[in-house]
């Protein structure tokens, strides 16, 4: 039994009801067998009047019955118990902030919840009630044949548990080597797959041919070990197989002999024939069930180990390191003195020149205000995520104007995205704080939704174009739709789509270009024009020529009046900005170093890229 | 019956034919023995009430325990041999799919989740035989002697028990398929669904945490949940009501089976024996609702798998290769036409290209421009419409395409990194390979300090998720220069690395490129001073070409680019 999953069966009342429907109908069908055994006994001994026949088909009617409504409320039962386990993942995925979906396994998640959790069928339709059955019918059965006959029931008493000792004594021994073969045959599985995938690159350098005779050799060695192991696994059935049969030839012989000798009716050998055999059967349905119900059991362990947060590589969201040094890692912020954070010097020449640096909000402060660019400032601000020992920040100082556009350059993995991260709320600093408009971050909801957010790779969602682009302001009409997609240069792609903006995206966004996505992407921003926060995660790497030139046109549009920062390390994107802002090792590079950005003046290159795009 | 899913295997060898045969069998003289068990136990008794001497009883004892004894027996060699056979037939069909998927094909562009799909198809083969055609087997054996039994004890109840075991082994299964057709056609798309809404709350947590579109998102997961759901309940019930049938018809069938024979005035032992052989008879009938049922989806996976099997390949296979022309390698490709889609504009339009040994050519454009097609037709991927592309004079379409990969190839579009260590991620392409060339490989793709820090048995995970996107790309350069191919092919080796890494991943492939014979796809011009050559390509046409210095005086796509790179380059 898996207590988890049987305890989640119990908590929740409609699935509970279900559930004890389907064991009682099942315990009771099993029970009817009795039933049906007398009559027939009965009927074949000429005890009973062939009209007894009736009763018969009347018995076997409530049983049909009984089975059909043990199937039909184990369904209800088992979808029941899918949705809630699948309304805990995903809650527990949203409860884990959104920045870690990246890191982990995301795509054994997405498995797991959707198609993963119908493992579990086998185990709550099948297995369950089998296990109920199991637990009451041998008894019932052994109750009616001590009544009816001693000798029999005796037999039937002293072989009945020779069954789960003996599939105990073999599986103790074999279990081990049974779970290890289980495993190596599923990473088998997953090495086809893995094969299968990388045929491509197995192709271009020649190796195809040769992966092929790997795959053969490899599972022809792992079918012989399985065989082996199953020559041993498979004894438990043996033994469960003989202890049915011989003992029903070990009550069938003495009780002919008896009856030959008279000391016993025909009605009550028959009904112990047509009996016996009951008794074992249940058990022998729970030995078929089980193998297919520890898939549900696998399945369910890996829910449930999501759900306690000790999945595989399953750190708790970097959300959870709040706290200022709350883990003992922290060393102290001080290690590189307190010097300033370089390049701090506020710049407050927004580009756009129309900025309404309204004094920053006193207290409070939940969010910009509505159509104002925020003063972004932090304060020695170090960021450790959990399962790592370098801190991601470090000590990192810098105020950001309003107005101002910032570039965030440097290597991968310097802290670039982590303090996109930190603006987005998606990380809290583990130590220092963040200030806008000189109160810090409080609610992360109402904060973002004065922000606007174009990640690297946007995800672009499997609805129409529409609906993605209104992602962030559901309730805005499709002129507006329409006139952010022009603005982030959108329009012209989106209109050449089969159905325009009513286009379903297809799987992963896999009908759109990169380019393309990046603009969907730029249009949700352009969809918030109330947002005085603008935060870019790289919008043009994997970009080409011409649609940077697009994307860096429409960032400049949309960057006017606002607050941005943005991540970058194409030149074009980085020239768009006011001041640069070098990252490195999760600090800030101190201005003066090769860091210093000429102030954006009118260059040529600007000029052609604009006569190169529709602006 | 339990079933190994997921277990791959080898190719079944030899007589291949005759386990399956061995199974069946094994599984039908197991039914059997139950059969026989049951039959003679209640002749016994029956008999044995008669009171006749205990020598004409002798024969049914021996026969109780002789069948007590083997059905067990049979069943353990049938369950051996059924797994045995199960998991060679899925070793061949798997071998057999991933030499179908060998030849480049459309299925390179299927994306993961398509592809994952199809490897659990080849589950479905064991279940064809552990699920169906075995018990199948058995159901009909045990039907066949049980109404035999009966054709000599009482014709008439014989034929009621055919009639029953007619509509519990095929009438009642034939509805179960019909019925999973139409469920299966009702419930894919609703499980998509779901894994659509799913699959979008996972990888799309920040967009839509970021939009505060969390909730909706939640929502909409949770309707296709419970659309899901509702479905699989009526399903479900529609699965009872067959069992619920089978019980039925197996009851009604042993009562009018009594009726019969009494009716007929028959002794009380042969009323017992065909009552009680009617009864075991179903046994193996009943599961053959479920195996209808899983039959459906068990012949869609094959219909699936026997597509990618007949999918056409992309490319024509000569009959007789030609020889691999000796010597350094001079390409020509002449008038080259390649089209993906006969309803769409041709991806390359007439390009003309010559690669000359030691001459290194920078391939430039924009995207959607036809540059990894012309890569992809050097590769012999893809069939052009109309040209020619020569190898010293021999067409491409006369050599074998992994002759013509062995001549040229290299850094290919979205590389993929295996579940294995870093050492194999790279052995693959240098499978002769020594520590001291691996380590150089590594080296010049600028990969060494990761390497170090990583290991070089380090397992590299699922979709290369420990690595980044510029060590991927590194990886996959490491590779290509490990290979050492006569025409070394670059396909944008820069991508999603940062500028400063990018340019010195440059600087390091231009000086390691020296001399060889290299094609280069690339979105970066820094550097292409000196390539012999740069082509243009603009809708699948050479708009350009020339000398970077000769492209940079006129105008045109190639100068805007150089313009706006330049103004910022050299800044850090």
């Amino acid at each position: 039994m898996h207590k988890d999953l049987v305890r989640l069966a119990l908590g929740e009342r409609a699935v509970r009801l279900h559930l004890v429907a389907c064991l009682a109908a099942a315990v009771l069908a099993g029970l009817l067998v009795l039933l049906q055994a007398e009559l027939l006994a009965g009927v074949l001994s000429g005890r009973f009047a062939a009209s007894a026949l009736i009763l018969l088909a009347l018995v076997v009617g409530v049983r049909a019955l009984l089975v059909l409504a043990q199937g039909a409320a184990a369904g209800r039962m088992a979808t029941g118990v899918k949705s809630a386990l699948r309304h805990r993942l995903l809650a527990r995925l949203q409860e884990s902030g959104p920045v870690r979906p990246a890191s982990q396994r995301s795509g054994e998640l997405v498995t797991l919840t959707g198609r993963g959790l119908d493992a579990l069928d086998p185990y709550l339709s099948g297995y369950l009630p089998a296990v109920a059955v199991a637990g009451v019918v041998p008894v019932a059965v052994l109750v009616r044949l001590f009544a009816a006959d001693l000798p029999s029931a005796l037999i039937v008493l002293v072989t009945l548990p020779l069954i789960p000792i003996f599939g105990a004594l073999v599986g103790m021994h074999t279990r081990a080597v049974t779970e290890h073969r289980w495993r190596a045959l599923s990473r088998l599985g997953g090495h086809f797959l893995d094969v299968v995938r990388g045929l491509p690159t197995l192709r271009a350098f020649g190796r195809a041919r040769y992966q092929a005779e790997v795959i053969q050799r490899v599972a022809d060695a792992h079918r012989s070990a399985t065989m082996r192991t199953l020559r041993v696994a498979f004894l438990s059935s043996l033994v469960l197989e003989l202890a049915a049969s011989l003992s029903l030839a070990m009550v069938a012989v003495p009780v002919g002999l008896r009856l030959l000798s008279g000391s016993l009716d025909l009605s009550t050998a028959l009904l112990v024939l047509l009996l016996a055999p009951e008794a074992y059967l249940p058990l022998r349905t729970m030995g078929s069930r089980f193998h297919a119900a520890m898939e549900g059991v696998a399945a369910a362990d890996e829910a449930f180990a999501v759900l306690d947060g000790r999945a595989e590589n399953g750190s708790p969201g970097p959300g959870a390191a709040d706290g200022p040094g709350a883990n003992g890692m922290a060393d102290g912020p001080g290690a590189n003195g307190r010097a300033d954070g370089p390049g701090g010097g506020v710049r407050a020449d927004g580009p756009g020149g129309g900025v309404r640096a309204d004094g920053p909000g006193e207290t409070g402060r939940t969010g910009p205000e509505r159509g104002t660019a925020p003063e972004i400032r932090l304060e020695h601000v170090t960021v450790r995520y959990p399962d790592r020992s370098e801190a991601a920040l470090e000590d990192v100082s810098l105020v950001i104007a309003p107005g101002e556009r910032v570039a965030l350059v440097g290597e991968s993995g310097a802290g670039k995205s982590t303090l996109l991260h930190l603006l987005l709320g998606f990380v809290s600093p583990s130590e220092g704080r963040v200030l806008v408009d000189g109160a810090e971050i409080g609610d992360h909801d109402s904060w973002r939704a004065g922000l606007a957010f174009v990640p690297q790779r946007p995800h672009l969602f499997a609805t129409s174009v529409a609906e993605n682009i209104a992602l962030g302001a559901p309730g805005v009409t499709t002129g507006e739709i329409e006139a952010a997609a022009r603005a982030a240069q959108a329009e012209e792609f989106v209109t050449a789509l089969p159905r325009g903006y009513d286009t379903v995206v297809g799987e992963r966004g896999v009908n759109l270009s990169a380019g393309q996505r990046q603009r969907v992407a730029l249009a949700r921003a352009f969809c918030r024009p109330e947002a005085g926060l603008l935060l870019l995660d790289e919008p043009t790497a994997r970009l080409d020529g011409r649609s940077e030139s697009a994307v860096v046109s429409a960032t400049r549009d949309l960057t006017e009046g606002r607050t941005a920062v943005i991540v970058a390390h194409r030149p074009a994107m980085i020239e768009l900005a006011d001041r640069v802002i070098r990252i490195a090792d999760g600090r800030v590079v101190p201005a003066g170093e090769p860091v210093v950005k000429e102030p954006a003046t009118r260059s040529p290159a600007a000029s052609v890229r604009e006569g190169g795009s529709s602006s | 019956m339990i079933d190994l899913i997921g277990v791959p295997a080898g190719r079944a060898k030899g007589r291949a034919s005759g386990r399956p045969l061995l199974a069946a069998a094994a599984g039908a003289a197991a039914e059997l023995a139950g059969l026989g068990l049951i039959a003679s136990a209640a002749w016994l008794i029956t008999r044995a009430a008669e009171q006749p001497p205990l020598a004409a009883l002798s024969v049914a004892i021996v026969g109780v325990r002789a069948f007590a004894t083997t059905k067990g027996v049979f069943r353990y060699g049938e369950r051996l041999a059924g797994h045995d056979v199960a998991l060679r037939a899925q070793a061949t069909t798997r071998e057999r799919l991933y030499r179908a998927l060998i030849p480049p094909g459309s299925t390179d562009r299927q994306g993961a989740d398509l592809l994952s799909r199809m490897v659990d198809d080849t589950d479905a083969v064991q279940d064809l035989l552990v699920r169906c055609l075995l018990p199948a087997a058995a159901a009909l054996v045990t039907g066949v002697a049980a109404v035999t039994v009966g054709l000599f004890l009482l014709p008439a109840a014989a034929l009621v028990l055919l009639a029953g075991l007619l509509v519990a082994g095929v009438l009642i299964p034939a509805g179960t398929a019909a019925a999973a057709r139409r469920w299966a056609a009702r419930i894919a798309p609703a499980r998509a669904d779901l894994a659509a809404r799913v699959a979008d709350l996972v990888h799309g947590a920040a967009d839509l945490a970021a939009y505060g579109a969390e909730e909706r998102a939640l929502a909409a997961a949770g309707e296709a949940d419970a659309r899901l759901a509702g479905l699989e309940r009526r399903q479900a019930r529609a699965n009872a009501a067959a069992s619920a049938l089978g019980v039925l018809v197996q009851g009604l069938t042993v009562a009018a089976v009594v009726l019969t024979a009494q009716g007929a005035g028959a002794g009380s032992v042969v009323v017992a024996v065909l009552a009680l052989t009617s009864l075991v008879s179903f046994e193996p009938v009943l599961p053959m609702a479920a195996a209808g049922e899983r039959l459906t989806g068990v012949l869609a996976a094959l219909r699936r798998l026997r597509e990618v099997g007949a999918a056409p390949a992309a490319v024509t296979e000569p009959d007789a290769p030609a020889e691999v022309p000796a010597g350094p390698a001079t390409v020509e490709v002449r008038n080259l036409v390649v089209r993906h889609d006969a309803s769409r504009a041709p991806a390359l339009n007439g390009v003309d290209l010559t690669l000359t040994p030691g001459r290194r050519v920078a391939l430039v454009g924009p995207s959607g421009a036809g540059k990894s097609t012309l890569l992809s037709a050097l590769m012999r991927l893809v069939e052009p419409e109309s040209g020619t592309i020569r190898v010293n004079g021999v067409d491409v379409r006369d050599l074998a395409g992994d002759d013509v990969r062995r001549v040229m190839t290299g850094l290919t579009q979205d590389p993929y990194v295996f579940q294995t260590s870093v050492r194999d991620n790279l052995r693959l392409a240098g499978p002769e390979a020594d520590e001291a060339e691996l380590s150089e490989a590594v080296r010049r793709a600028r990969l060494d300090r990761w390497v170090e820090r990583t290991g070089w048995d380090a397992v590299l995970g699922e979709d290369g998720r420990t690595l980044s996107g510029g060590q991927l790309q590194r990886l996959a350069l490491a590779r290509a220069l490990l290979h050492d191919p006569p025409v070394l092919l670059l396909d944008e080796p820069a991508e999603a690395l940062d500028e400063t890494t990018a340019d010195a991943l440059m600087a390091d492939l231009l000086d390691a490129t020296h001399d060889r014979t290299t094609l280069l796809v690339t979105h970066r011009l820094r550097g292409l001073e000196s390539m012999d050559e740069i082509v243009v390509l603009e809708n699948g046409t050479v708009a350009q070409r020339g000398t970077h210095d000769e492209l940079v005086s006129s105008p045109g796509y190639y100068r805007d680019l150089w313009r706006s790179e330049a103004l910022t380059a050299g800044r850090y």
